[in-house]
């Protein structure tokens, strides 16, 4: 067991060395010269020469490369352009939001996807099964910001039952929070329900013909304790593998999500910081966001082998 | 939007794949009347409509719908329904050409990294690293870096794809290096190359075209966020998320700003993924199989 967790976190060091050669090449390989792209058109030569020297650019490649790699390894993340803030003090302040509808959405989808995928796959080739499904397609293809529209103009604008847009945090009470937080989580939801939807299901098919499940079923255990307790833990793997790769998607889901309904979380930062080509801001989050999906398929690996006793290779 | 398929090592028909999967179910077939219909809109947009989907007209802004201007005039006053039939090119253009990008590049580092095994542990690194990177994020910082054409655009979204199609075709390569007949090819002296384009390839055919699909799908929604958070093509051109962006202002008072490209580029979407499945369960023997024997 131990082993099998310190082969899985060496594993994830060259993959987080690969992510930061991209971000670094990103801002080095682009055509042009990197000081005049960040100090824009109407920067005085002096004003490049001090970019110049701030990062580094006259070093060689590979220093530069290096010496920016340690300071990330000491928690610099470098400081924004525009604001002169550092980068990981910007995200702090910007994390809840964020954060926030991450987990909900995780939260929600998990309960509602699981179940319908393990009824889509009990009542595989009836109406029930085909509705999922469809559910299914419809929720990959209609993009978050289309279905957060309509949801504001039905609930927040028709209805009235919640504000349009906005964040309150939850220090300054739950009632106002929640209510925020309603449409984005619901809007963000469909597509990441309909991926586990559709994973929980497939898992569920191949299980449920195995002989384990008959013999359940042999017993005269209730059906669903045979679903949910027999078949459903046998299932787990591939259905907890989709819930983290899909996190990729969330992530990006949460960046959009939170410019429809406006909240002030770190996807708005990144957008922002993108829009004034503040760069080590988005060099920093596309590093930490990178580092969070690694770090979450990190924790699914050493699920498996706590699921799964076959699984500690 | 592409759930991993599993390695397929499916044995190409002599006859090649058929076309006969676009009217398999009822479904199915609107799906493709649907996807030909945006497609023949974004074709002969000029014959649809007379109006310039960039010519500024402020005397006419925010005009609701006339027989003149059917779904009403932008901000700027610009015909709607001409801005959508002309946005539809784009979005058409960058699904196809990241689809077949990411394929052609996806193709060769899958071939490469499944046949040398010093290759592929590098290979494989790179793509575990690119496919950490969430793709929105990446694209948006690809596109502000190197500036906003068609082709950035296009790179841009090609290069969080290519991971997927290289594991793929590797995966392919994998099964199929084990065969007999790539054995002999091989025990018989044919040169690498010839392997790998008479025999490895004509397997990897089949998953790619299923792929290749979902891609196109996920293209044409990673271009309508680009051009939703304003870091896409440049917002006089007619894009549906270009539409949709501009419409963000003036929700509240021209909802169908956002709804009409909204609904273009959902229903686009979807027909793409539906019969990207119906092309999953024609062209998959594994996929048959498995429903077969319940």
């Amino acid at each position: 067991m131990l082993g099998y967790l310190i082969r899985r976190i060496l594993a994830a060091i060259p993959v987080m060395g690969v992510v930061a050669l991209f971000v670094f090449l990103l801002l080095r390989l682009t055509p042009g010269d990197p000081a005049a792209i960040i100090a824009g058109d109407n920067a005085t030569p002096e004003q490049l020469d001090r970019i110049r020297t701030s990062l580094g650019l006259n070093e060689p490649l590979y220093t530069q490369f290096f010496s920016w790699v340690w300071r990330l390894l000491h928690g610099d993340f470098g400081t924004s352009l525009i604001s002169n803030v550092p980068v990981l003090q910007m995200v702090n302040q910007r994390i809840e939001p964020s954060l926030s509808v991450a987990l909900s959405v995780m939260l929600v989808s998990i309960c509602v996807a699981i179940p319908l995928g393990v009824i889509a796959a009990w009542k595989h080739g009836t109406w029930v099964d085909r509705l999922v499904m469809a559910l299914s397609v419809v929720g990959f293809s209609v993009p978050v910001f289309v279905i957060g529209y309509v949801l504001v103009q039905i609930f927040a604008i028709e209805l009235r039952w919640v504000p349009v847009q906005g964040f309150r945090s939850i220090t300054r009470g739950f009632g106002p929070f929640f209510e925020r937080m309603v449409l984005p989580t619901i809007a963000l939801s469909f597509v990441y329900v309909a991926l586990i939807a559709r994973m929980t299901r497939a898992a569920m098919l191949n299980v449920l013909g195995e002989d384990f499940v008959r013999t359940a079923r042999a017993k005269g255990i209730n059906e669903g304790s045979v679903l949910f307790r027999h078949a459903l833990r046998n299932a787990a793997v591939p259905v907890i593998t989709v819930i983290g790769t899909g996190f990729a998607l969330l992530i990006s889901g949460v960046v959009v999500t939170e410019s429809v309904f406006n909240l002030p979380g770190i996807g708005r930062l990144t957008v922002d910081a993108v829009l004034a080509r503040d760069f080590p801001v988005i060099q920093a989050m596309i590093l930490l966001t990178s580092g969070v999906y690694v770090g979450v398929n990190l924790l699914i690996d050493l699920a498996y082998a706590l699921l799964d006793p076959r699984i500690r290779y | 939007m592409a759930i991993e398929t599993l390695p397929n090592p499916a044995l190409p028909s002599r006859r090649g794949p058929s076309l006969g999967f676009l009217t398999a179910t009822p479904i199915i077939a609107i799906a493709t009347v649907c996807l030909t219909l945006v497609i023949l809109s974004a074709i002969f947009a000029p014959w649809l409509t007379s109006h310039d989907p960039q010519l500024l007209a402020p005397a006419l802004r925010l005009k609701p719908s006339s027989p003149e201007f059917l779904l009403g005039t932008d901000a700027y006053g610009r015909d709607v329904l001409a801005r959508i039939l002309y946005g539809g090119r784009i979005s058409l253009l960058i699904g196809l050409g990241a689809a077949v990008t990411s394929i052609v590049i996806g193709l060769f580092i899958g071939l490469v990294s499944g046949f040398f095994k010093w290759i592929d542990a590098i290979m494989m690194r790179v793509m575990d690293g690119l496919m950490a990177m969430p793709g929105v994020l990446l694209a948006i910082a690809v596109v502000s870096l190197s500036g906003a054409t068609l082709t950035t655009v296009l790179i841009a979204i090609t290069i969080p794809e290519i991971p997927r199609v290289a594991r793929l075709v590797r995966s392919v390569v994998l099964t199929a290096r084990e065969e007999p007949y790539v054995e002999a090819a091989i025990s018989l002296g044919s040169s690498m190359p010839k392997i790998m384009w008479k025999h490895l390839v004509p397997n990897t055919v089949a998953p790619l075209i299923v792929q290749g699909t979902f891609i196109a799908a996920s293209a044409i929604l990673t271009e309508a966020i680009l051009s939703f958070l304003g870091a896409g093509i440049s917002p006089e051109t007619p894009t549906w998320g270009n539409i949709m962006a501009e419409g963000r202002a003036f929700f509240q008072v021209k909802p169908s700003l956002i709804f009409w490209p909204g609904l273009l580029l959902s229903v686009a979407i979807l027909s793409v993924n539906l019969i990207g499945d119906a092309a999953r369960d024609a062209l998959d023997p594994r996929m048959q199989q498995r429903e077969a024997g319940k």
